[in-house]
């Protein structure tokens, strides 16, 4: 089971998370939301549940399962 | 741990990639559901950014004339005494078009709770210099940076450092440090209106991407690094509590 559901057509690409995940387990997908912006993808084997990304990201695109 | 957003807060829409606003909002979100009044909560806004939330948040509220959230906050709370009400505005509504109302709420010591988006620009606008624009920042107005010799940074917390209020805070929304620091001082600003102690203030310095001309990861590390060395961090006034 995925640690992280990502809300991603709330995703405006600012890379808050990107920049705060202790893992770098977040990175950016290259590809144009309806909304115009490149999103986030989460890489499940490096991500530790921490709640980082929930934490800094301005457009609650994250839930944390775990 | 599970982590999932409030359900009393549905949107962010307007908000600009990586704006400050976003994060408050869903952190006022995440309190009202901690203290459990979410039902009793009544929010007011002001006219610039910060009114997105009326369509945001799933509390009763009002948005104010610009620069009048606080006497308006204040106006609610008498007629609704045991309702906590919580104004929420920019710097430009605190510190520069409504600083009468923000100074004289204070000194009467009104039992309502404050929150400022300090983000160092009139924002909505389009970024023109405002008091909180730091001495060399350059804005829509101030192409060539702002000339200290000419104007000042005001700092709305030093100035109220003195008065007789219950509680007085400020914290940066960058990174999850900032973000756990900022979430306790609005929940202690409340708990401090439900307690009855009077009035309650707290400062977010926030990135305005869009109007400082940098990506948000840049605009973050603004508020960080340069912002911090004008605003100070910390809670000044703990009226009972542990300072
Ligand atoms: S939960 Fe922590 S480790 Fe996992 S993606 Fe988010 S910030 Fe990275
Ligand atoms: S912090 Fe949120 S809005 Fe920003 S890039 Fe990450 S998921 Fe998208
Ligand atoms: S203009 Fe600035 S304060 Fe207003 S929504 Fe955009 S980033 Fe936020």
């Amino acid at each position: 089971m995925s640690k992280v559901k990502l809300n991603i057509a709330r995703c405006k690409g600012c890379g808050y998370c990107v920049d705060e995940c202790p893992k770098q387990a977040i990175s950016f997908t290259g590809r144009i939301s309806e909304k115009g912006y490149d999103t986030i993808q989460v890489d499940d084997e490096k991500c530790i549940a921490c709640g980082s990304c929930y934490r800094v990201c301005p457009d609650s695109v994250f839930e944390i399962l775990v | 741990m599970k982590l999932k957003a409030p359900e009393c807060v549905f949107s962010s829409a307007g908000f600009c990639p990586g704006c400050g606003h976003g994060l408050a909002s869903r952190l006022v979100g995440e309190t009202a559901e901690e203290l459990n009044i979410v039902e009793k909560l009544v929010t007011v806004v002001d006219v610039a950014c910060c009114s997105f939330n009326i369509d945001y948040w799933n509390f009763d509220t009002i948005m104010a004339a610009h620069g009048r959230d606080i006497p308006t906050a204040v106006g609610v709370k008498h007629v609704r005494p045991g309702c906590p009400v919580l104004a929420y505005m920019g710097d430009g509504a605190a510190y520069s078009i409504g600083m009468a109302e923000t100074i004289h709420a204070a000194l009467r010591n009104d039992p309502v709770t404050v929150i400022v988006i300090n983000n160092s620009v009139f924002g909505m606008t389009g970024g023109q210099m405002a008091p909180t624009t730091l001495p060399g920042e350059r804005t829509a107005t101030s192409p060539k940076g702002k000339d200290p010799a000419r104007y000042g940074t005001l700092s709305g917390v030093e100035l109220l450092k003195g008065m007789d209020i219950a509680y007085l805070a400020r914290a940066e929304l960058v990174g999850v440090g900032g973000m756990a620091k900022a979430k306790r001082y609005i929940k202690k600003a409340l708990e401090h209106q439900l307690n009855g102690d009077g009035f309650s203030l707290v400062e977010l310095l926030s990135p305005c991407p869009t109007n400082l001309n940098l990506p948000p990861v840049k605009a973050k590390q603004f508020v960080h690094e340069e912002m911090t060395k004008y605003f100070p961090l910390g809670e000044f006034i703990d009226k009972g509590g542990d300072k």
